[in-house]
């Protein structure tokens, strides 16, 4: 017996603009949806925030990040030191090695791979704890319960992101830069005094503070992206996992972009209150 | 339809719940379309439908977790729309809701999850927030040394019990039951059923039940609302298929409502198969 097949509907044309025009749109509704959430979260800081749900968060971000962002730190370090040494050696820089070092750890690559790395472990990790919630009814239920599940969830987790992520990216430059320091002083033979004085010389303190800074953005950005796709995650197993995955994309999306406007930023104002003064940035 | 219509009147004194022509979308999917019927203060009322007619978002959309798209619900007789987001928020704490799967907070202890309400709500000593929930849990037959499990470690009609503890816990004015009894077993079930009943008589509350376990409908309701589901009717027909008193219910021979209570598929299984 024969079963006849429906009819197959004409392939839609492809147009190049319709889908442009839609990613866009998509962009665009996501950007307002993420920052009405953060505008939410802003408003609930002073509301305050209750010792029992922010310590545990303290200790999710913070402590559980802390060996993921000291190996981070650590290999970065010996990576540029590595990966500097022969090229400044054939010009007889090698003594140099420790400013290059230092002032790429300090502003750029601590606080951009540090934010990388705790988006994909905090971030994906606060995403799918609050998509879970969200698909097993437990968020309904805390409204249900007469609280707010922004203020109790978010508040919480939002603090901790941008209290911690700038203290752990001080550590990845911290650990980064001794791993440098080890590999080329006590692997590749570059003096110590050379490494540790060419270091002092060219870092300054605003180099330092700016990537910290910029880490306080990056911190804010992680924790409210995350949480919005937690709260906004779609139904079951695939939809927490879409969640998840979705957080983490974004988020090394939005870093890049932030970290190029405060770096814009960042380097204006150092020229405009040091006008003629090098640095390395 | 088996509609009872009473005086304007009468229906304004007696409302805790009341919706009004209310319509509820998931994008182009279209779950609720100008649903309307009231709840009367003292009443056991359960809605019932099949599978996707829209009994959940229903509940959802009274108890104000969800907004409806269009339509309005109201509370004791205002509406919502004329009610500040923190308003709502003060005032769901006169409802009570049991969740279908429990929802407890899976991160926090039995104890915990009980004294979530009273802790988030009023500022009680320790003791008596302890004494509060240690008295809810017995009330629906948990012993004291339920309280430090984690919900993991509970059967699905403890984890239901612990969730009406916790509902409870704050003395609703109005409780509602989403699929109280699904995936429970009959014994289980009965205990819930039991449970529903002895709720309204010791506290004199109001309660929604959302089910499609006519075992429960018999036990527990005196007042039904059948929901059918949207996609199965025409445009012009109400979604609302039955509205009023119980006896009513089990009584009607419309085919719909018959076929739904006696559990008998007739003509859909072969409307099924020729869909598919």
């Amino acid at each position: 017996m024969s079963t006849a097949l429906p009819p197959l509907e004409p392939r839609a044309s492809f147009d190049p603009f319709r889908l442009i025009g839609r990613a866009v749109l998509r962009v665009l509704r996501e950007a307002g949806s993420i920052s009405i959430f953060l505008a939410a979260v802003i408003r609930r800081i002073p509301g305050g925030i209750r010792r029992d749900t922010f310590v545990p968060g303290l200790y999710q971000v913070g402590v559980g990040s802390l060996p993921v962002v000291v190996v981070t730190g650590l290999f970065i370090g010996m990576v540029l030191a590595i990966q500097s040494y022969h090229q400044f050696a054939s010009m007889h820089l090698e003594s140099r090695l420790g400013a290059v070092i230092t002032m790429s750890l300090v502003t750029e690559l601590g606080p951009v791979l540090a934010a990388t790395m705790l988006s994909g472990r905090v971030g994906s990790s606060i995403a799918a704890e609050l998509g879970t919630m969200r698909v097993t009814e437990q968020i309904d239920g805390i409204r249900a319960l007469g609280a707010d599940p922004v203020q109790y969830l978010v508040v919480p987790r939002f603090m901790a992101c941008l209290l911690l992520i700038p203290l752990l990216t001080a550590v990845a430059d911290g650990v980064g830069t001794l791993g440098g320091w080890w590999l080329s002083c006590q692997v590749l033979g570059v003096s110590s005094h050379d490494y540790w004085m060419h270091a002092n010389s060219m870092v300054t303190g605003y180099d330092v503070l700016g990537g910290l800074f910029k880490s306080l953005f990056f911190g804010a950005a992680i924790a409210v992206i995350s949480c919005h796709r937690g709260f906004h995650c779609g139904s079951g197993a695939q939809g927490v996992g879409r969640a998840a995955t979705e957080s983490f994309v974004i988020s090394f999306i939005v870093i890049l972009i932030i970290d190029f406007l405060l770096g814009v930023l960042i380097n204006s104002l150092y020229y405009a209150i040091w006008p003629g003064a090098v640095s390395l940035i | 339809m088996n509609q009872i219509e009473p005086t304007h009147a009468a229906r304004s004194r007696d409302e805790v719940l009341r919706l009004d022509a209310v319509s509820r979308s998931f994008g182009s999917q279209v779950v609720l379309k100008d649903i309307s019927f009231s709840i009367r203060r003292g009443d056991t009322h359960a809605v019932i439908g099949e599978s996707g007619c829209g009994k959940s978002v229903t509940l959802k959309l009274m108890m104000a977790l969800m907004e409806p798209t269009a339509g309005e619900v109201h509370w004791f007789g205002q509406p919502l729309s004329q009610r500040s987001e923190k308003q709502i928020d003060s005032e769901r704490l006169r409802f009570g809701f049991l969740f279908q799967n429990a929802a407890l907070f899976d991160s926090m202890t039995v104890f915990d999850n009980v004294a979530f309400g009273l802790r988030q709500n009023m500022n009680l000593p320790d003791s008596d927030v302890h004494d509060r929930v240690i008295e809810r849990l017995q009330e629906v037959g948990l012993p004291a040394i339920t309280a430090p499990k984690m919900p993991s470690e509970l059967s699905g009609g403890m984890r239901k019990r612990v969730a009406l503890a916790r509902a409870l816990v704050l003395e609703p004015d109005v409780m509602f039951y989403d699929e109280p009894t699904t995936g429970l077993d009959p014994i289980m079930s009965d205990v819930i059923n039991e449970l529903i009943l002895r709720v309204r008589e010791r506290r004199e509350v109001t309660s929604v039940v959302v089910t499609h376990d006519m075992n429960t409908v018999r036990r527990v309701a005196n007042a039904v609302t059948m929901l059918y589901p949207r996609a199965l009717l025409n445009d012009e027909d109400s979604q609302v298929i039955f509205d009023g008193d119980v006896n009513g219910l089990f009584q009607s021979d419309e085919e719909r409502i018959a076929s739904f209570v006696c559990g008998d598929a007739g003509s859909r299984i072969a409307q099924m198969l020729s869909a598919a």
